[in-house]
């Protein structure tokens, strides 16, 4: 396995992980947390700021997520799945466009 | 932090370990850490895995600039604690805590090469607007900077725009400046495992 190759599937183990290893909340749930799409909406303001605005997350979303009856160990797992979701998409940009690139360089 | 399972949701002997820590080190175990420390089968231990491999793993970029660019990428998501420990690792890793102050301070007249600075600059788009293009990479390899030297970064990029998003989420508290020095000491002693 090459350098890169290690890098890659260290993070791919990662996301695998948070998406389909065992939680305590359902893998269903935490694929929308990890998408941040079609999240219950006592997560809304707590998911979507993980994904777009993580400097903005007060205790007050954690609250209201948290008076919905969800539970500690479900939110650390959703904000976790939050924060490996918005970050794999990046990645997968950045990769993406690497590629993109490095193919106009060949043609060139 | 925000939840109270990660204050104290730790078995006997990971608090022991954390004792052993404060007084070895003389300074409070930092969040990050202990973030880690939890359920490690979910999260900590892949997460270590993936974020030491990219931050200390075979690279032609020097640790020093991958600390730079974690510190880089902290700043533009405006998390101060990762701002914080990366910058002081970064500043101890090189030397030269100005480089790296010039660097967070304006990227542009920063002394550092032009290969370093295209990076950053497409890491900084990449952390801000979420989305790079063909365009953005070509002006990175045009800068001197080889496709795996660009994936590489592009490693450590992803290994904090999810570190910053949990510190933020999570509330980790901020440390004194000692705090941050004892903690970059560390990682560029053990790095990230």
């Amino acid at each position: 396995m090459s350098d890169e190759d290690k890098k890659r599937a260290a993070h791919r183990a990662l996301v695998d992980r948070v998406l389909n290893g065992e939680g305590r909340a359902s893998p269903e749930l935490r694929a929308r947390a990890f998408g941040n799409t079609d999240v219950p909406p006592a997560l809304h303001a707590l998911i979507g700021k993980v994904a777009t605005s993580p400097a903005q997350v007060t205790d007050a979303d954690f609250d209201a997520a948290k008076a919905a009856g969800f539970s500690e160990d479900q939110l650390f797992e959703l904000v976790i799945c939050a924060a490996v979701g918005q970050a794999a998409r990046q990645y997968e940009a950045g990769l993406e466009a690497l590629t993109a690139a490095v193919a106009d360089e060949e043609d060139g | 932090m925000r939840l109270d399972i990660l204050n104290r949701g730790y078995s006997p002997g990971t608090k022991l370990l954390f004792a052993l820590i404060r007084v070895f080190s003389g300074q409070p175990v930092p969040d990050a850490a202990k973030l880690v420390f939890y359920r490690p089968g979910f999260y900590g231990s892949r997460a270590k895995k993936f974020t030491h491999e990219a931050m200390r793993g075979p690279s032609a970029w020097s640790v020093a600039d991958r600390e730079l660019m974690a510190a880089y990428v902290s700043k533009v998501n405006e998390s101060a604690f990762c701002v914080g420990a990366h910058t002081a690792t970064a500043g101890q890793a090189y030397q030269d805590g100005a480089k790296v102050q010039a660097v967070l301070a304006d990227l542009e007249s920063a002394p550092i090469s032009s290969g370093l600075r295209a990076t950053l600059r497409m890491l900084g788009k990449l952390t801000r607007e979420g989305k790079v293009g063909a365009g953005d990479m070509r002006e990175v390899l045009s800068a001197g900077v080889s496709r795996q030297q660009a994936e590489d970064a592009l490693a450590v990029c992803a290994a904090f725009n999810t570190t910053d998003r949990l510190a933020d989420a999570f509330g980790f508290e901020l440390l004194s400046t000692e705090g941050f020095e004892a903690g970059a000491k560390y990682l560029l002693k053990r790095g990230y495992r």
